[in-house]
């Protein structure tokens, strides 16, 4: 990741004095530390921010945190500060903490900053605008990036549960020697209609199955793109040489199949599973024999 | 480097190797119609377990042959396509149109037999 | 845009092996799974095979990519052949039809997950395709 630099405007007096004033603010916030960080553990913990965590984990973390930020300021790089909140971010989300505890953290630690620096310039105006000027660019990526850090954190833990759903949603069942059940229930989108093929795929090839009884009796409709994907998983099966029975295929369903113009020659459709079952039970023994 | 092929009683057996190139397969396709013609063959098996793709040259290749082969009456199958290789072909919209496909090298023996067999004496 | 991880020149039969080849490495890098990875090598056969076909020669390109938490590989195949005059006729295609379908435009649509295709007559064709990594990684 390439390291990234904050813009730095240059004050009235020249690029040095400002150099200067940023070592200054610096060197302050450093000497300062163990009370400027015990005053922002105090806030966090009256706005009840640190619910969930040890005395222990509040005093890494926070002396962590505090130490990074004032690093990025001190030299202007925030790959440091980008690669702690990401994984501050799968930590804290696996915990189960909340955005406003994180984020919320983080504006009071940017408040924490901001007010010790009024202090230490409330006499001198210009200095303490010079000042903010150095600092809240700083603070405001500071708090982008970890911001950032936990949405995409949370968006990957989103997608993984998705995927675990869709995959535990389309079980492929043995129901004897090479014969396959997969009872399809619900809405069947792009994303769906690809698990079910692929675990299908993997089914028949594990099972070494012969015939696969497709149920869609739970399939609410059937348009042209859900049929499309149905005979595609139908092409997909026969290209591992097994037959596929679709039961379940209500009246209604096969007159859209037919209004839609496919080739239904290639799948048996049946009325309902207990025939679809009793038919491959057929197709099976017929093969079974001939191999004898 | 050509794709071997067996004979086992009437039978030819192909195994085409990992990653062929075009050029391959073509020959593949000239080898096994030459043999077929030459040779009482009553079927043909191209395994294709070794294959982690088959794009739309190679299901054309493996199509034609199916055909050629047929007009010198003989049956092809074909052994042994990976699942994600199915899905793949699917995707992109290759179905092999009237060529028998089965799982592996023991299924297509067993389908070639009972056609065979089913076939007794019109030969 | 990130610098390229692996760049295949199209001119002969053999490079679209190589293409081949080199998609399947970087998908093991960014941890694509065996069905992903068929699919991406047989998107980059046929991408590679159109070059070669249509335009004698060209490049595919292909990048490790990431966005927003998630990786992925990024394919961009570049000719500077005769172009594509009505690609919106490229992009249809029948359902359930065997053998060859042409550019097989669609179906490479269909197995990534972004697809652009950029082509005029006389003016060459890109087609740049990104697959992600679904879940949150494996």
């Amino acid at each position: 990741m390439p390291a990234r630099r904050t813009p730095r405007q240059t004050s009235p007096s020249g690029a040095s004095s400002e150099q200067a004033l940023l070592r200054e603010l610096v060197a302050h916030l450093r000497e300062k530390r163990e009370a400027l960080r015990r005053q922002w553990v105090q806030q966090m913990t009256a706005k009840g921010l640190l619910a969930g965590l040890t005395p222990e984990e509040t005093e890494t973390e926070s002396v962590n945190i505090y130490e990074t930020c004032v690093g990025c300021l001190d030299t202007g790089e925030y790959s440091g500060a980008e690669r702690y909140a990401a994984s501050m971010a799968e930590r804290g989300v696996l915990r189960g903490m909340t955005t406003e505890q994180i984020i919320g953290g983080l504006l009071t630690l940017r408040d924490v900053y901001g007010r010790s620096l009024f202090e230490r310039y409330q006499r001198d105006m210009a200095r303490l605008s010079a000042a903010l000027d150095i600092y809240e660019p700083v603070a405001n990526k500071i708090l982008s990036i970890v911001a950032l850090a936990f949405i995409e954190e949370r968006e990957k833990v989103v997608r993984q549960q998705q995927e675990a759903i869709r995959e535990l949603s389309t079980p492929v069942l043995q129901v004897r020697d090479g014969m396959l059940i997969l009872p399809i229930i619900g809405v069947i989108d792009t994303q769906r209609a690809r698990q079910l093929t692929e675990q299908l795929l993997h089914g028949i090839r594990n099972n070494r199955a012969k015939v696969v009884v497709m149920d869609i009796t739970g399939v609410p409709n059937v348009d042209s793109k859900v049929a499309n994907h149905l005979v595609q998983t139908v092409d997909a099966a026969r290209l591992l040489g097994a037959t596929v029975i679709v039961t379940g295929v209500s009246a209604a369903i096969a007159q859209t199949l037919v209004t839609l113009g496919l080739d239904l020659t290639k799948m048996n459709t049946v009325g309902d599973l207990q025939a679809g079952i009793e038919l491959a039970d057929a197709l099976l023994d017929r093969k079974v024999s001939v191999e004898r | 480097m050509t794709v071997p092929i067996l004979k086992q009683g009437g039978i030819l057996i192909a195994s085409v190797q990992s990653e062929p190139s075009d050029t391959e397969l073509i020959q593949l396709r000239d080898n096994l119609l030459e043999r077929v013609g030459t040779l009482r063959t009553s079927g043909v098996i191209i395994d294709v377990t070794a294959l982690d793709v088959i794009d739309s040259f190679a299901a054309r290749v493996l199509s034609n042959i199916a055909q050629m082969v047929r007009l010198r009456g003989a049956n092809t199958v074909i052994a042994g396509i990976q699942a994600d290789v199915a899905f793949s072909m699917i995707q992109l919209g290759l179905a092999f149109q009237g060529v028998t496909t089965v799982l592996d090298l023991e299924e297509a023996l067993s389908v070639l037999a009972e056609a065979g067999e089913s076939s007794d004496g019109s030969n | 845009m990130e610098a390229i991880d692996a760049k295949v020149r199209i001119a002969s039969e053999a490079d679209i092996v190589s293409a081949r080849q080199a998609s399947r490495e970087l998908a093991l890098e960014v941890g694509f799974g065996a069905t992903d990875m068929a699919l991406i090598a047989t998107a980059i056969s046929e991408l590679a095979r159109n070059i070669w076909q249509y335009a004698g020669s060209g490049c595919i390109e292909m990048r490790i990519v990431e966005d927003a938490g998630r990786r992925g590989i990024s394919i961009v195949a570049r000719d500077e052949g005769p172009g594509i005059a009505d690609t919106a006729q490229a992009m249809r295609d029948g359902y359930s039809t065997g053998g060859g379908l042409g550019l097989g435009l669609p179906g490479t649509k269909r197995m990534m997950d972004d697809f652009e295709l950029t082509s005029a007559p006389g003016k060459g064709t890109t087609v740049a395709v990104v697959k992600w990594l679904r879940g949150g990684g494996r």
